[in-house]
Formats: C-alpha cells, structure tokens, sequence
C-alpha cells in the first residue's frame, strides 16, 4: 500500500493566493471543525483550558514578514498537506497505514492500521502531518476526502471545508491533473509555484506569489495635475476664478 | 530532532545486540570463541536480552503499540518495515544456533551456516535502522553517506566490547578478539568523525530550498507564528541544542566511546584474569554511557527541514 | 551510498487495485440542520448549524444569507467550542464573598428575579436616576434601550461611547450615513479603496469578500494604518503614518485637490450645502449661521437670476465663492469659500502634513493625483435609469470610483469626530457618496441629517415611577437640547450631552463606573449591566476601575456603588464584581432579533433582518437576558411590558414580543412577513406565525431592491419614496449633505457667550475651539498634556480576527491560536532602544505600567508600538487554569489608558475622550519603554488576585471533540 500509484486519476488540491490570504484563520479553524468530527475524529486537544494548549490542527497559518525597510512586506502563509505526487511520508511508511490514492491522488492515513511511529511526519519536508497523541495516530489534510463526494451536501458544498469557509476566495480546489480545470489556470495565469520543488516531492497544492504592490517602490511617480499657470492671485484667488468659471458654463 | 528515550534505547540496546550477536557468529565461524555451552548461552542470551528488550521499548514509542505487528507489512518500500521483518528473521537463524550450541553444544557444520546467516541478518537489521535515518531528505544530518556506517560500525564496537567482557570469563578476551575490537574502534571513531564533519559542513551552508516561494523578496522572518504554544510538529522536529553544549557532549561521546574502551584494551592486552574483566566492565559502562550520549546527540543536532516554516534560518 | 533516498517506489495500478481500505466517502454529517445567525462576534452572518446524535457537528456559513454569501470567519468556525466552553455560568448566582472575589451561591431563578425587581422597583418610585443600566455588545439595544425609557431613568447608553460614536456621529451630521456597519464601498465597482485605521471592523466577513472582489479585479488598495497587518498586508500601499495624524493627511488631500482644481463642482452644487450663504458677522449673534428665508429655508445666490434662492431648489446655478450683501443688508458668503479657504492654507499643505505624519509631500501629492485620475478619468457608468428627488430623469448611473472605509484608528482618538468629517469632506469632494464605485448606504440609512431624534433625561423629563418620555440618544442641534440642569451640571450619570461632551450620540459607558464611585455628578443606587466585561478589557484604567467597584463609603461601610447587577453568559473578570448574576444562554441556545431598529444587517442593495432560535436547548439553568428583561419589566410594573390587568403583556417571552410588540402602528421588531397572513413587509399587523416563517427562509429575511433604487439613495425618488413607506424617512425628504455645520456654531455661538445657555467657565474655550463647523485637525490630547520627551511613543491596539474582545480565550481552539499578546516595535527603534526580539519590558504611561514581552518587525511606524487586543487575562476567569498563558504572559494596554485627562488649568478633569462626542480616546496613549531586568523576565505584570470561580465543572486534561461523531463515520 505504501507504494504509490504509478499515476492518478485525478490530481486533486489546493491552490492557494497569498496575494489575498489576510490570515484571519477561517481555514484553519473550519478544518478543525469540519475535521475533528470527520475521517479524522477526534483531532484532540492537549490542555485545552490550561497552561500548554495545543492540539492536531490539519492547517496552520503562519505570518511572515519578508525583506527589509519600504521593501518589506507581511505575506500571511496557510500551510497544510500538498497531496505530493511522491512523498516519501507514504513509502516509508511500515504499515500501509499512508497511502496515496488513485483515483485522486489525495493522500491518506487510515487511522485503523496507523501504528503512530510518526516516520510519515518526519519524512515530510512541509511539516504538515499532525501525530494526534490522544488518539495514537497521525493525522493530516484529508482534502476532505469525506466532504467532496458526500452525497448529503449540496453539490456545490462539495468542496473542502477551508476553502468553503475562506472570506476572501484566497483558496481554490480542484483537479491540478486536468490542464483545462479552472485551477490549472489559474496556476498559469498567476505563475503558481510548487514549495520546495528541490526536493522532488512533486506537490499537488499550487501557491500564488503576492502581486508585486503598487507604491511608492513600484509606481511611476505619477504627478499631480498642476495647476494651469495663474495669471495673477494667490492659489486661493485662482480656485474660485476656476470655480466660477466652471459654473458659468 | 526531538531525542526520544525509547528509541535512543532501542537503537543502542539491540544495536549492541546485533553486535554482540554478529561478533559471537563470526568469532565462532573463525572458531576463536571459546566453545563452552555456557558461553553460547551467556553471549546469545545477553544478545537476545538486548535485542528483544529494544525491540519492545520501540514499542513504547509507538501511538498504538498493539498494533506494533502491522509494521512488518511494507518492506517493498519501507525501511522501518524492512528492519522489524529483518528483526524477527534474524530470530531465526540466531535461535536455532542457540539452542545447537546450548542444547546440542555443537557449533559446526550446518550450524555454522546459521552463525553466519545470523550475523548477515544482525548486520542487515542494523543497516536497516540506519536506511531509516539515512533515507529521508528532510533531515539533512542524517541524509548523508555516513549514517548508515555509523550505526554498524557503533553496533559492531559496542557488541565487540560486550563480547570481551563476557569472553573474559573463559579466557577468550584476548588476541585476536582484543585486536579485531581495537580496529572496530579506531574504525569507529574515524566513521563517527566523518559523519560529524559532513554534518557541520552541512550546517553552514545557507538555506537552499524554496520554502516558502518569498525568498526571492529577501530575507523572512516569522513575526506571527500559526500557534503560541508549541504544536506537534515543533515538539517533534524543532528540537535544538546549542552548539557550544553539542560540542561538549561531542566530545565526551567521543572519549567514553572510543577513548576510553580502546584504552581499556590496550591494557588488556597485558593483564589477565579477573583484571581483564574488569577492564572489559568498564570499557562496557563507558561505551554505554557514551553510546546513549552520542545517540542523544544524533537526535538533538538533527534539523529537520519544516522547521525552515517556524522561522529556522538554514537547514 | 548516493542511493540512501527515500524509495518512491510506484507499483503498476493493477497491482495496487483493491489495497487501499474502504471508506465511507458519503458519512451523513448531521442528523439535521438549523439555520440561524452567529454570535462569536457583532458582524451578525448567517450559519447552519450541523447537529449530530444531539450534539453540535458543525457550522457553516449560509450561502444565502445577505452578511456572509457562505463565507464564515475563524471565530464563527470554532463555534462549537463557545457554545460548548466550560465558563459558562449555570445558575443565577448572588454574591457571598466580598466584592472582586468571585465567591457566590447558586439561587433560583425566582430568588433572582424577585431580588433584582425589589431592588428596580423601589429605586424607580423613588428616584429613577439611581438605576444606570448600560448594555456592552448588545444586540437588542431596541428593546434595552424602550425598556429603560419605560423605567424612567435617564442613565441608559450600549457601548458605542467606547466603541465608535466618533464615526456614526461624523458621518450622521454630515451626510446621513455612517461609516462602521452602516455602509459599506462599493466592493462591486470601486476602483480605489483607502482603508483608514482599519484592522477587522464589524462587517468582518464582507470587508474580507469585499478585499478578495478587488484585489481579484486588480483595483487600488490602499491602507492607512501605523500597523501593517491583515488587511494592510495585501494592500498595494501601505502608508504608515504616526497616530492621530490622519486629519493633517486628509486635509493635505484635500488641499491638493483644490489647488490643483479636482473637486466635482457639479456634484457639489447638487448635492451638498456648499452654495448655502453663511452670515458674516464677527462679534453677532447670527455670526457663523445660514442666512435664511421667512421660512427658515437657506439661501443661495443664483447665478443665473442673479437673486437669493431657496438654496435647496432643483436647477440652480448657485455662486460658490463671493461676499454677498443680503437683502436685509447683512453679508454672507457661501459655505464653500470657507472650506476651500481653509484648506487652501499652508496648514493642511503636503509639507506641513509631511511633517506631522511622516508621509512624504511627495507620496501625499502622488496619492491626491492618483485619486483625481481615478475619480474624474475612470467613472463607472452603469445602464440603469433612475429619477431623482426633482422628479429629474437620469438614463445613467454614474459614479466616481473612489471608496473610503475607516473605522477605530481614526474613532479612537479625541480628534477623531474631526478627522473622520474631513474623510467624508474629502469623499464629497471628489463625488464618491452612494455611486456606483464609491461608499454606499445600507437601509434604513441614509437619515435626515442629522437624524431628527433628540436625547432624553433633561431634569424635567425625569420623574418618579414615569416613562422617560422619549429616546435617552439622539442628535443635539443646539445647546437647548443639552442634559443639564440650570446648574450646567450633566444630569446624565456618564455626562453624555453635557458641555464636557454635547454631541454623544452614545453615551459614555466608559464613565460610568468612575464617576459612579466619584458621586460625580451624583451617585447611583444600583448599576444594571448586560454583556460589557467593563472591569477588565473594555475599561480605560482597569486596575482604577477595579478598585472603583470595589471602592467603600468610609462612613457607612456600605459600596460607594451599592448594588450591582449583571447579565453575562460566560465566567468573565466582570462577573466577581457583581452583587447578582443573571445568567445567559449561549447564541445557540436563544431567540433574538437583529432588527432594523436597531443595528441592522441590510447590504446596500437590500433591507434586511434577522433573528436567532434555540438550535439547542440549554442544558444548564440558564434563560435568555432578553426574556428575562421581559419578566423584570413585567415584575415591576412598566407600562408597555404589563396588560391594564398587570398581567404580563408577552409572557412567552423574548420570541413573544419579536412578534407582538408595536414601536409604532404596524412597525415592529421585524419587518419581513408582517401582516396576519405574512403578505406584508415593514409595516403590517403582527403575524403569529412571523417566527415560523423566518425559520423556513434560512432565518432572515431580504429584500432585494430593483435596480432604480441601488444608488444615489439620498437624492434617489423612487429610494426617498420606499424609505417614506417603511417608516425610515420622512416624506418628501431630500438629503443635503451638510460640508460645514450650523449645529457647530450654535455651541461656538453659546461658548462666546450668546444665547441664553452658555457653558461653564471651566468650559468655554473648548467649546469654542473644538466647535468649528468645518472639520480640522488639531493634536490628540495625550500627547499635548503629557510630557512627550518622557514617552515618546504612541501605543495602539488591533482587533486579532480570529479573537471577539475578551470571549474568545475561553474558546479551547482558538486560543491555542493565541494564547498570549506580545508587544510590536520597529525592528530600527528597538534597536536604538537596546532591545532584541523576544526581550522583556516595561511600557509605561503617566498612569502606570505594565510588563511584557516584545516582539520585532519592519511593518509598524517608527514611533508607534501595538499589541493585539484584549488577550491578556485575569487567573480565575473564563475556565481557564490560574496558569494559563493569556494570565501568565498576556497583558492589556487598559492599564495604561486613563479615563481622565490631567487636570486643565481650572482644575477641572475632562475625561480622556473626543471633546464633541465623548468618544473613548483609547489610543492617544503615550508610553515610554525599557527593558525589564533579567530577573523579571518571564511573566506579566500587573498581576491581580485568582479569582475563584462558581462553575463547579472540571476542565478536561484532554479535549477530543468529535469521538462521538467517529463510529457513525466509518
Ligand atoms: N485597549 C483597548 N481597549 C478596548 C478597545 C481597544 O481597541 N483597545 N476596544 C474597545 C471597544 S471598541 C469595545 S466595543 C470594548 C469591548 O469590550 P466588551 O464590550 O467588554 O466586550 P467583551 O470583552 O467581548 O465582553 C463582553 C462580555 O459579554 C459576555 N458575553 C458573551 N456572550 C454573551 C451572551 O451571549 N450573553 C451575555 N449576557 N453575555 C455574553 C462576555 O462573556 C463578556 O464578559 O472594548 C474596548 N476596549
Ligand atoms: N475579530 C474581531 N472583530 C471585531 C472585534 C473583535 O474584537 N474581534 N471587535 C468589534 C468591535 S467592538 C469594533 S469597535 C470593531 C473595530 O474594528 P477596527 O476599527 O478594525 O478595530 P481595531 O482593531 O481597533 O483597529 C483599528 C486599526 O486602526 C489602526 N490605528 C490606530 N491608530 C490609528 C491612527 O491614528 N490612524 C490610522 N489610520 N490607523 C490607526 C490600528 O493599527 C488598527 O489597525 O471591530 C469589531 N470586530
Ligand atoms: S505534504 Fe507532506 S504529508 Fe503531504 S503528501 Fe507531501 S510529504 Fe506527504
Ligand atoms: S505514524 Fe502511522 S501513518 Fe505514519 S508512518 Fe507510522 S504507521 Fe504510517
Ligand atoms: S482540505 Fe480539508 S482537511 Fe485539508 S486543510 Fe482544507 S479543510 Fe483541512
Ligand atoms: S481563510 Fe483564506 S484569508 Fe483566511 S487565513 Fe485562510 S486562506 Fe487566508
Ligand atoms: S464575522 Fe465571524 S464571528 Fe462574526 S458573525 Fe460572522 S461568522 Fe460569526
Ligand atoms: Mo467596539
């Protein structure tokens, strides 16, 4: 099981825009939610009311600032499993617990065979699989495997449920296989980029590169309209010459 | 890398195991151990002692430890299943060459096809244990040639050191026992410094990967991190240990390890009797002690790539 | 040994086929599902509620809900562990320990009711003042605020004195609208946003739809904000200029567009009282007044008939500048001469302003050319007809797309009533009101302006066991519509609209309990709170506040605050200091409604309403505070909630009056399916079955507008018209935007001694300074009071997104998100400060100080240093373990926050607020900074007391939501 397909169906993930992502955290708690009661029940919580809480999360929001002075800037990251075409998180996996689908390529931990040696998270580069200590097995974006063909929701629910809950549109699902899918497109269109392509994960979940900004770095200093050349007066004078004249017209 | 208690057990413990069984094998093959039915049943026993005491306190690492037996299902592709079937294969050949020794105090012939195939099994076990470590990318400390070499050569040095001490009680800690550990050692101590060199060099270079796609906009700093109390994944992986007290240990391990064992050696080349064991007690207690440190260390100086998202510098 | 690489071994498919485990891919998620409106903070979306074997599943936004279109925010998402949060309270409690110890007993329902009723009844026979009943994140301010009108007290306001009434009052006395949730840009059409002080805001998840919308169309965002986050993270510019500066900044706009002659004349003469003649008469009583006809009207002078005019007639061609000698001989010029005069100057010039803000002359002038380009070269045209408040056809909507939203960084400061009127000036200016691509109105608004409500409680309106009369809030004109006694002295407990703060359209809720325990200007008997955690994050000076609450007579022994009441669903630091606690229900577990007489949740386009409706049952002895005021009310008589028989007039409660209650013939708390038969919308009979019916329509209820009616809405006939019907405006009104305003001079007026009500002394020189009837800028007060070479730097807070106030620490998800607060420098100043990334400090103001940890970045102004809100928690409260994080490392900023200014040279201490409308001036806070010795490090300060807690329910070492959901998945 742990040998991956040769090829998928279906490449399906996310892609997701950090030119809009304002890190307000939707998707990481909608994944809680959706999840914690979900494949992947129970996602636990350690010390939830006390000192030290923490717990399995399957997407985490990181806040980063990059570069320096006028140049810097604040990019908000959402991180969670890429459903890597070949991630070493399932091959070294002893169990067969991980595996790779292939009719979609989205990879899984079946919590019933999982055995909770944790190997799987240390052989993602990504840092995206969760050990769920309560439940003594791991835990990881599921792409909602149990949401996006689930015949009790409405058909245009069957999405993840960050995507479903993200404010702003900052994340998209679909197949990254099929070339014509809106988010292959979109991918083109924006120059998504693959994290950490040196290491020949080949991730599924595409990001989308912060716009350059349009400020005082970038913008071609575009002057104000001067004022046509006064004849005589002061600014004030000229402005109510102008004002009339433009009423009287 | 977070240094788990039970695997720094288990790795040590049924490494030396594996030594001490591949050392009673071969010496037996080369018909250097002492024949005494005893013997076998001290040598075999401590090595199965270690290696099962191992295996079981790797259990405890385990989230579902009940479940411990799936783990041998996926040897096509895993390293850490190919080390637990590996394990239990070695079982075989090692059990059944007990129990000729003990039992039927023979150790030739047929039976020394077991030794060997015992000792392939132990050595491909512990080459196993260091494939786990050596194969994944993500841990560049431990992503290099010299892991692998690291774990047989230390699980040959410590089981040497074991062999002596319980040699020492039939008079067969001497010679070429005494002079085939002094190499193991110096071996050792070579491979060890080797793989802590590739490390630094390694260490120092500025981080290569694409983490985030920002670094093009220039250098990243995590000012808001996803959490404020430390999750799994920082547990696990974010684990650190400053340089200047990794030195330190280094060196310690180094001295119990290497220094101190082939001190004992040389000195047991030129005593005898209760004063060999002896020397072999101590060299054991120091290898132990310098094993687990440098076990340790394996674990605290390995970083782990996805820490490069918790705002790590370089990995 | 090159080859020790993970094996990413791939297996032919067939050799895989039937391996991987079966799994139910289709797990029926709930045995049903509600839909109703969330709670976990005031922008009010529409949820469904996922329930499985009884228990909550899952929520998620509902798609047709007109707030949130599906969306939903990282608090609304998390909230199953609100509704399930080990604080909450479980009975009625009545205090045993003393005050702030947080010891109480369980009582009954009808021991509370009883208590709380003797207690209001005997103060309302007797002096109805001596109940001050303030309300914090209220919801049903419709129904809290007509009960106390029943009462008689005039000592009622919600929290908008804190919160924003700088924003509703500017915008209110402006051009009828508002910025905070009473509007919104145009996210559809715009095509340059600026974002001033914005960090989150009410309208959470549509400003977040809204950023997507326009970042996706590639329009102009631009932020305005000491602190880059958030939203200033994904805008296209960032300018981070110093706080309290905006003013200068916008004034600097605005003296760019004129001078270089890039304002929308037309729009101005249309729609604005820029043409209005004001009376030039230095030293007289009418100075500074309109000039007016027989019959009150305004006067302009037409251009075209050369004569003075009905300055509101359609068609004019009105002078805009000039000295005009009126009939009657006195002279005037139009109102717009003084504002491009003032504007005009060298005071609001890109350099002057560069200096104060820190932005560049450069950039300023860069920013108005950009918006000039936008405003007047790229307008929307939309193909929609319309006629307007002259019976004018127009075959086109067309609208300058330049949008503005602000909100607390600019509503926080005591210059923020100023700032946020020269936003609008600057809005006006450039034609960009309720056009497509600019800010639009959401129903009821626009208003009169302003609207024609005026406050209640002079001392005659006052009287034993009387209704007040009329609303406590409203919109003064004048002095004669102040709350004071012959005496000047407030008649108000929070000394809403006496001179210290005429025009508080909200009250000043963050004076209440200092000037209670002061006995200034009298004291109270019984303090009445709902839902304000005012002894912790929402007060200025929270240690003060504390001991305030606690503070005793020396003589008698007795509180100086006798009795205190409080509604509350949760354990909070508010709780320990009450004498009795009447516990809520979660907002799942409840009826409400979010109605249009309230704070209403319409979008542009469509009126709308809302309620709530238990999805769940309560499982503890809890009632809904609603329902329960209802029961008071009936309990002690109030005319309105007894029938003649004094029996109770709704004794099924809340969800009871929803339907049943009349404000007004036929207008009730919701507007959707009125009429017995639910035919009828706004107006219409109460209909028995109303509830049921907003139920079965996903719990709101919309109306769409047709297209005629979506823009120019204060000039819009067919908009005025349907405003008329559903009781929001007056007939006939036509809504013209007030640039400079007359209000303002009649204070000015009185403070330079005319009229018969002049202000006190102490007084004067600030009525008449900060009473200019055009905007200004002028420096916060903090800074000009406190000696600023000894804190030199400003501190501000921000909303984090996924956290509501105080209430979100209790919520086991989201704070493992953030469990404690940290304060931001600029990496630069910390570093001629001395200081690193993660070092320990001391901030302190002239009040006191406060330890914690900081943390470096490059986006923040130089001289600024934030921290995100209301993290920091007192051990005890919320459920959580005396060790937790948020007690331990988190701190608050209140601590520092004054709520009164340094004495002025009468002696005499204006409260820490905007000098016209009282709103809180939270973040006019100076402070110095210095690191924390080595052995201090580690842990916050200050800290108070545990408080001991009345839950007796263990917080479980282990949360693992969603086991029980587990079988029924596979
Ligand atoms: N330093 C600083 N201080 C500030 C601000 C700032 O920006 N900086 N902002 C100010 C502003 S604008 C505001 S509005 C205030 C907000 O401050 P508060 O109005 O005090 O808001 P919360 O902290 O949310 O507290 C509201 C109380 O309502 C309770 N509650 C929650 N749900 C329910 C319910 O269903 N029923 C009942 N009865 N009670 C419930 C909570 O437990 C809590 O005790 O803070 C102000 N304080
Ligand atoms: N998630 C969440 N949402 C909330 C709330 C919450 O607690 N949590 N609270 C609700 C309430 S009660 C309110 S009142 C609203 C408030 O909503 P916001 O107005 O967004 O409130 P703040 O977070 O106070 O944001 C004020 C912003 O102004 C900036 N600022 C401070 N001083 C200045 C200045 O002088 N000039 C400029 N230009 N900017 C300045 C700050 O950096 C900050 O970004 O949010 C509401 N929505
Ligand atoms: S992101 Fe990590 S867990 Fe997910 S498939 Fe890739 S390697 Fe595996
Ligand atoms: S933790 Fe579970 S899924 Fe991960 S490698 Fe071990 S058995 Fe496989
Ligand atoms: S796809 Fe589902 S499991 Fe994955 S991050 Fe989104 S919500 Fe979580
Ligand atoms: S919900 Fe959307 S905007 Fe919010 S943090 Fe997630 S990706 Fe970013
Ligand atoms: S913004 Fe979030 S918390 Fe507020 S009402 Fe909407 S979903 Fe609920
Ligand atoms: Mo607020």
């Amino acid at each position: 099981m742990t040998c991956l397909p040769e090829t998928t169906n279906k490449k399906l993930g996310l892609v997701i825009d950090l030119d809009i992502c304002v890190g307000c955290q939707a998707c990481a708690t909608s994944c809680k939610e959706w999840n914690t009661g979900g494949y992947s029940a129970p996602l636990s919580d350690i010390d939830p009311y006390g000192a030290d809480p923490h717990g399995a999360w399957l997407n985490r929001i990181h806040g980063y600032e990059v570069g320096e002075g006028d140049a810097s800037r604040t990019v908000h990251f959402p991180r969670s499993c890429l459903h890597c075409e070949t991630p070493a998180c399932v091959t070294v996996c002893p169990t067969g617990a991980s595996y790779k689908r292939e009719e979609d390529g989205i990879v899984l931990v079946n919590p019933d065979t999982c055995i909770g040696c944790k190997l799987c998270s240390w052989a993602c580069p990504y840092g995206a699989r969760e050990y769920d200590s309560n439940h003594g097995v791991m835990k990881k974006c599921t792409l909602c495997v149990d949401r996006i063909y689930n015949e009790h929701l409405e058909e245009r629910d069957r999405i993840p449920a960050c995507v479903r809950a993200c404010p702003t549109g900052a994340r998209h699902y679909g197949d990254l296989g099929d070339p014509d899918s809106d988010v292959s497109k979109l991918v083109a269109e924006r120059q998504g980029y693959d994290l950490m392509p040196e290491l020949g994960y080949k991730p599924t979940n595409k990001y989308l590169p912060p716009r350059p900004r349009r400020d005082g770095t970038t913008a071609t200093n575009q002057p104000a309209v001067e004022q046509p050349a006064p004849a005589t007066g002061t600014t004030i004078e000229n402005f109510f010459a102008w004002a009339d004249k433009m009423l009287s017209t | 890398m977070h240094p788990a208690y039970s695997v720094i057990f288990f790795t040590t413990a049924s490494g030396a195991g594996y030594g001490l069984l591949t050392w009673v094998a071969v010496a037996t093959l080369a018909r250097t151990a002492p024949t005494d039915w005893r013997f076998g049943l001290i040598s075999l026993g401590l090595a199965f002692l270690l290696i099962t005491g191992g295996l079981l306190s790797s259990t405890a690492h385990l989230g579902r430890p009940e479940r411990a037996w799936r783990a041998m299902s996926q040897w096509r592709s895993s390293w850490l299943s190919r080390e637990g079937v590996l394990a239990i294969a070695t079982y075989v050949p090692a059990g059944l060459f007990g129990i000729a020794w003990v039992f039927f105090e023979t150790t030739s012939g047929f039976i020394s096809l077991l030794a060997l195939l015992a000792a392939l099994f132990a050595i491909a076990t512990v080459y196993s244990t260091g494939m786990i470590y050596a194969s994944l990318p993500t841990i560049k400390a431990w992503h290099q040639p010299w892991t692998v070499p690291v774990y047989i050569v230390l699980a040959l040095a410590s089981g040497g050191v074991l062999y002596l001490l319980i040699a020492s009680f039939f008079d067969g800690a001497n010679s070429w026992p005494l002079l085939l550990n002094a190499l193991v050692l110096a071996a050792a101590f070579a491979i060890k410094r080797f793989y802590w060199q590739t490390l630094d060099t390694d260490h120092a270079l500025p981080m290569r990967y694409a983490a985030t796609g920002l670094e093009h906009l220039g250098r990243i700093r995590q000012i808001e991190p996803p959490h404020t109390q430390e999750n799994f994944v920082m547990r696990e992986m974010g684990y650190s240990i400053a340089r200047k007290h990794a030195e330190k240990l280094r060196r310690l391990a180094m001295a119990l390890m290497f220094a101190a064992p082939a001190l004992c050696i040389v000195m047991m080349m030129v005593t005898g009797g209760f004063a060999t064991t002896l020397l072999a007690l101590i060299a054991t207690a120091a290898m132990a002690v310098g094993l687990f440190t440098e076990r340790w260390l394996f674990f605290a100086e390995a970083r782990h790539i996805s820490m490069v998202y918790y705002g790590q510098q370089a990995a | 040994m090159s080859s020790n690489r993970a094996p990413n071994k791939t297996v032919a498919s067939n050799d895989r086929h039937g391996q991987e485990p079966s799994i139910d891919l289709s797990a029926s998620p709930a045995d049903e599902i509600k839909c109703t409106t969330c709670y976990m903070c005031a922008c009010r979306c529409g949820i469904k509620v996922y329930l499985k074997n009884g228990k909550v599943r899952y929520i998620e936004g509902n798609r047709d809900h007109p707030v949130n279109k599906g969306v939903l925010c990282g608090k609304g998402s998390a909230g199953i562990m609100q509704h399930y949060a080990p604080s909450r309270l479980r009975a009625p409690l009545k205090r045993v320990g003393p005050r702030g110890s947080g010891e109480f007993k369980e009582i009954s329902w009808e021991e509370a009711l009883e208590t709380a009723s003797g207690w209001l009844g005997d103060i309302r026979k007797t002096d109805p003042r001596k109940l001050a009943f303030f309300t914090g994140r209220d919801q049903s301010q419709a129904l809290t605020g007509w009960w106390c009108i029943q009462y008689g007290t005039p000592n009622f306001a919600a929290h908008g004195g804190f919160c924003s009434v700088n924003m509703a009052a500017a915008g209110l006395y402006t051009f009828g609208g508002s910025f905070w949730e009473f509007g919104e840009p145009d996210w559809d059409h715009t095509k340059y946003l600026m974002l001033f002080g914005v960090a989150e805001d009410h309208a959470s998840n549509p400003i977040k739809i809204g950023l997507g919308k326009l970042k996706k169309r590639g329009a102009k965002v631009l932020a305005i904000n000491p602190v880059r986050t958030g939203y200033g993270a994904i805008a296209d510019e960032w300018l981070g200029l110093t706080p309290g500066t905006d003013g200068i900044f916008v004034g600097a706009l605005i003296h760019e567009l004129l001078r270089t002659q890039q304002v929308d004349l037309d729009y101005l003469v249309r729609y604005t009282n820029a043409p209005w003649l004001v009376i030039k008469n230095p030293g007289g009583d009418d100075d500074g007044l309109f000039a007016r006809n027989d019959e009150g009207r305004p006067l302009a002078f037409d251009k075209a008939t050369q004569s003075f005019v009905d300055a509101e007639l359609a068609d004019l061609k009105p002078a805009l500048s000039g000295t005009f000698t009126l009939p009657d001989g006195r002279t005037a010029v139009p109102s717009f001469e003084l504002l491009a005069s003032r504007y005009l100057t060298a005071e609001y010039s890109p350099e002057r302003a560069a200096k104060e803000t820190g932005i560049s002359a450069d950039t300023i002038r860069r920013i108005a050319g950009e918006l000039a380009e936008v405003a007047f070269k790229e307008e929307v045209v939309l193909d929609i007809p319309w006629t307007d408040w002259a019976g004018r056809r127009h075959d086109k909507m067309i609208g300058r797309p330049i949008s503005m939203h602000a909100m607390r960084g600019i509503s926080a400061h005591s210059n923020g009533f100023h700032t946020c009127r020269m936003i609008h000036v600057l809005q006006i200016l450039l034609g960009t009101i309720d056009c497509p691509g600019g800010f639009r109105y959401k129903p009821p608004y626009p208003k009169p302006i302003p609207p024609p409500l005026k406050p209640h409680g002079k001392p005659d309106q006052v009287r034993a066991s009387e209704p007040l009369g009329g609303p406590h809030l409203g919109f003064p004109t004048g002095p004669e519509d102040l709350l004071i006694g012959p005496d000047c002295k407030p008649t108000r407990i929070d000394k809403a609209f006496s001179w210290d703060a005429p025009l508080a359209a909200h009250g000043l809720m963050h004076m209440v309990i200092t000037n209670a325990a002061n006995a200034d200007p009298y004291p109270i008997d019984l303090l009445f709170m709902y839902m304000a955690n005012m002894s912790w994050n929402s007060s200025m000076n929270t240690s003060g506040v504390m001991e305030h609450l606690t503070a005793k007579d020396e003589a008698t022994g007795e509180y100086k605050i006798p009795k205190i009441i409080y509604s509350d669903a949760y354990y909070s630091e508010m709780v320990p200091y009450a004498d009795l606690i009447l516990p809520d229900t979660t907002y799942l577990e409840r009826w409400d409604c979010i109605s249009l007489l309230d704070r209403p949740i319409s979008d542009p386009d469509a009126a709308a309403d809302a309620i709530r409706h238990p999805v769940v049952e309560p499982d503890r002895n809890v009632r809904g505070f609603q329902s329960v005021l209802i029961d008071l009310g009936a309990r002690i008589g109030l005319p309105g909630f007894v029938n003649n028989d004094g029996s109770p007039k709704y004794p099924g409660g809340y969800s009871d009056y929803i339907v049943n209650h009349e404000r007004a013939p036929g207008v009730g708390p919701l507007a959707g399916w009125r009429g017995k038969d639910g035919s009828q919308i706004h107006v219409g009979d109460p209909n028995p079955d109303q509830l049921n019916r907003y139920i079965e329509n996903g719990g709101f209820f919309v109306d769409h507008f047709p297209d005629e009616l979506r823009y120019h809405k204060h000039v819009n006939k067919g908009y005025l018209d349907y405003a008329a019907k559903s009781g929001w405006l007056p007939k006939d009104a036509r809504l013209t935007f007030q640039l400079y305003n007359e209000t303002f001079q009649r204070f000015r007026l009185a403070a330079k001694g005319k009229g018969s009500c002049p202000p006190p002394e102490t007084h004067r020189k600030r009525i008449e300074t900060f009473f200019d009837p055009l905007p200004f800028w002028y420096a916060p007060f903090e800074g000009t009071m406190v000696d600023t070479d000894k804190f030199p730097l400003y501190a501000i807070t921000q909303r984090p997104m996924h956290m509501y106030h105080s209430w979100g620490s209790q919520n086991a998800w989201l704070r493992q998100i953030t469990a404690r607060n940290r304060l931001y420098i600029h990496t630069g100043r910390a570093l001629e400060l001395g200081l690193k990334d993660d070092d320990w400090i001391w901030i302190s103001s002239n009040i006191g100080r406060v330890k914690c940890q900081i943390r470096t970045v490059e986006g923040v102004n130089r001289n600024t240093v934030w921290t995100w809100n209301a993290l920091g928690k007192r051990s005890g409260a919320w459920g959580l373990d005396n060790d937790a994080p948020e007690a331990t490392e988190g701190f608050l900023l209140n601590h520092l926050i004054s709520e009164l200014l340094p004495k002025r040279d009468g002696g005499y201490r204006f409260s820490n607020s905007d000098p016209v409308t009282g709103q809180a001036a939270w973040y006019d806070l100076r402070v110095a900074i210095e690191k924390a010795k080595p052995d201090e490090a580690g842990e916050t300060s200050p800290r108070f007391e545990p408080l001991q807690s009345p839950i007796n329910v263990e917080t479980p070492e282990v949360l693992a939501f969603g086991t029980s959901f587990q079988e029924a998945n596979r």
